[in-house]
């Protein structure tokens, strides 16, 4: 009974969508649930806009977020020292380092990270893909170290077509992660022994996780000759 | 063609994917001599959904279903995990009371997916009878989840900040009335299985992997264990107030498929002690922290991983301020543990590599995403 009291009210300003429902109740006269049912469904529809126009303005004047802390420590200073300019941005965001290498280092810098600070463990390799941007593809390498009890993040930055060194003669596990990053986003590793797809079929092409690779894209030419259908769709 | 003492020739075969004991659609290419196995090649991708692409076009909200449908005999942990980083990117946590609840949900979760492995395997190795004991147990488990979110395997129990539900009446005394219940019992399945000559026979000293191959591999969860590494992020790396339960890591000593099945056996008995001391210390207080209505997490990028029945499942998530992620990077252990079988199959038998496989504990859903 609210909801039928507020209705009045709230179709006075919409006009349009209280005028959708008035027409069939005379159609429909047997049915007594009809007309009670349709201003419940109205109800939400029309009430959708309103509250949410207010709130948009109101996020936008507030001011930026502060930036992440620095990482620091001994391990930063470390790879400072050695690598010199090839490693910045150590920040800790939400508690979490991470740091920049350039692409040409990042083989020694995973090198050193593992033999001399103990990062023996390679939790995942994976890529993020800025197509605005004209280092279209970050490399990320999540790294842990038993010892330290320690994560840690490196990322590098690369252009579309750039290959970075593969890290499998470091450690074995990137072999699959390596060319699963290949097979998502089209990043070739250099060196890499044994660079297939993995979970995408040998000879589709595209890389789906592009950002230019829209939700509904699929191989065609493949998916009608593999499954023998017109479509996935 | 390669000389051998009975100048036989190397075969290759295709096992998969359609294989009883691949647990789903995994295919593995074995290049055989006579019944040993020189090598493998996993062939895996047939359950490829593109959960990552999905996530990138769902909002954070719409997502937190999907996750459930990558692991799905451990949907709880994939949930868990998943608010976790979106909580870590928001810069909240969730309440004590949704934080005790969620232990126990994903404890009750890792004996119901320990004991769909153990049925399967014992399965696997000729031993029909633990499949129908340990499903009977899983059953209670799933009526737990069922009760209190209405579904039994893809639960969606978690939701960003804490919990959709307040727990139902009578939980705690299921909870509890399950862990009395389920250590005799499996003290039952080792019955028939640890002393068991055959089951000895099959699993000790096959699929040996070491510490040093696990770290090399990225293997985690109890196959690490198993190989002695005593390392376990519930302890190493406490979440969801993990530290202020008592609870001890469970290792091996050989790596071996037998050191796998008995760390994972004693988990369980772990994870009801968990269980138990969750109930007991559960607070009173609101289940959902102060969350937006509409998720907008701040410009950053954050990775969290959990303790997941297979071993340690992180997200990583990238946020451009706006109401969908910019990119979900799921870190599978199934995935990640599947790719040790070439070391692990190397030199052992085609029976062995059933074995192997089954000790692995991989979910396809998982590797394939």
């Amino acid at each position: 009974m609210s909801l039928d009291s507020a209705m009045p009210e709230e179709q006075k300003p919409e006009g349009v969508q209280g005028a959708g429902p008035a027409p069939n109740e005379p159609k429909q006269p047997a049915d007594e649930a009809v007309p009670a049912e349709a201003p419940v469904a109205a109800a939400p529809v029309a009430a959708a806009p309103k509250p949410a126009a207010p709130p948009r303005p109101a996020p936008k004047p507030a001011a930026p977020p502060p930036p992440p802390p620095d990482w620091t420590g001994d391990l930063p200073d470390a790879l400072k020292e050695e690598f010199g300019e090839k490693v910045s941005e150590f920040i800790a965001y939400q508690g979490q380092p991470s740091f920049v290498a350039q692409m040409d280092a990042a083989y020694e810098v995973v090198e050193t990270l593992r033999d001399i600070h103990g990062f023996d463990y390679l939790v995942d390799v994976t890529a993020v893909h800025w197509p605005k941007r004209d280092e279209a593809f970050d490399i990320i390498y999540v790294l842990y170290s038993f010892d330290r009890n320690e994560r840690i993040r490196m990322k590098i930055r690369i252009r579309d077509g750039q290959k970075p060194t593969s890290v499998v003669e470091i450690y074995e596990t990137a072999n699959w992660l390596e060319r699963e990053a290949f097979d998502m986003f089209g990043v070739e590793f250099e060196g890499h022994p044994d660079l297939r797809r993995i979970l995408m079929p040998d000879e589709w092409t595209g890389h789906p996780l592009r950002k230019d690779y829209g939700i509904l894209n699929m191989d065609n030419r493949w998916v009608q000759e593999n499954l023998g259908i017109e479509s996935g769709q | 063609m390669a000389e051998t003492y009975l100048d036989s020739t190397e075969l290759v075969l295709n096992m998969g994917p359609q294989h009883p004991s691949t647990h789903g659609v995994l295919r593995v290419i074995v290049k055989l001599d006579g019944e040993k196995v020189l090598g493998t090649d996993c062939v895996i991708g047939y359950l490829h959904r593109g959960v990552e692409k999905i996530g990138e076009n769902r909002t954070y909200t719409q997502f937190a279903p999907y996750v459930d449908r990558m692991d799905y005999v451990a949907s709880v942990s994939n949930g868990l995990g998943y608010c976790l980083a979106v909580e870590k990117l928001l810069g909240v946590e969730a309440t004590p009371r949704a934080q005790a609840v969620r232990v126990i949900l994903t404890e009750l979760n890792r004996i119901a997916s320990h004991l769909v492995w153990l049925g399967t395997h014992a399965l696997d190795i000729g031993a029909i009878t633990p499949l129908f004991y340990c499903f009977r147990e899983r059953e209670d488990v799933l009526n737990i989840f069922e009760k209190y979110c209405g579904a039994r395997l893809t639960t969606h129990a978690f939701r960003i900040g804490g919990l959709q539900y307040e727990t139902y009446e009578g939980f705690e005394k299921e909870c509890l009335d399950f862990c009395d219940l389920f250590l005799p019992k499996a003290d039952e399945y080792e019955e028939l299985l640890t002393g068991n000559r055959i089951w000895v026979d099959r699993l000790r000293g096959v699929g040996v992997l070491s510490i040093d191959d696990c770290k090399a591999y990225g293997v985690t969860g109890p196959m690490l264990r198993a190989a002695g590494e005593k390392w376990d992020l519930r302890k190493a790396q406490p979440y969801s107030g993990y530290e202020k339960y008592d609870f001890e890591i469970p290792t091996g000593d050989n790596g071996d498929n037998f050191d796998r099945y008995m760390v994972r056996m004693e988990e369980m008995r772990q994870s009801v002690r968990i269980v138990r001391q969750a109930v007991a210390g559960l607070p009173e207080g609101p289940i959902m922290a102060k969350v937006p209505k509409v998720i907008k997490p701040p410009v950053g990028e954050v990775y969290v991983s959990i303790e997941a029945p297979k071993g340690e499942l992180g997200y990583y998530i990238v946020s451009d301020g706006s109401t969908q992620p910019y990119r979900v990077r799921v870190r599978p252990p199934s995935f990640v543990n599947l790719q040790a079988l070439k070391k692990m199959a190397r030199g052992c038998l085609v029976a062995d590599l059933v074995a192997i496989i089954g000790t692995t504990d991989i979910v396809l859903g998982e590797v394939d995403r």
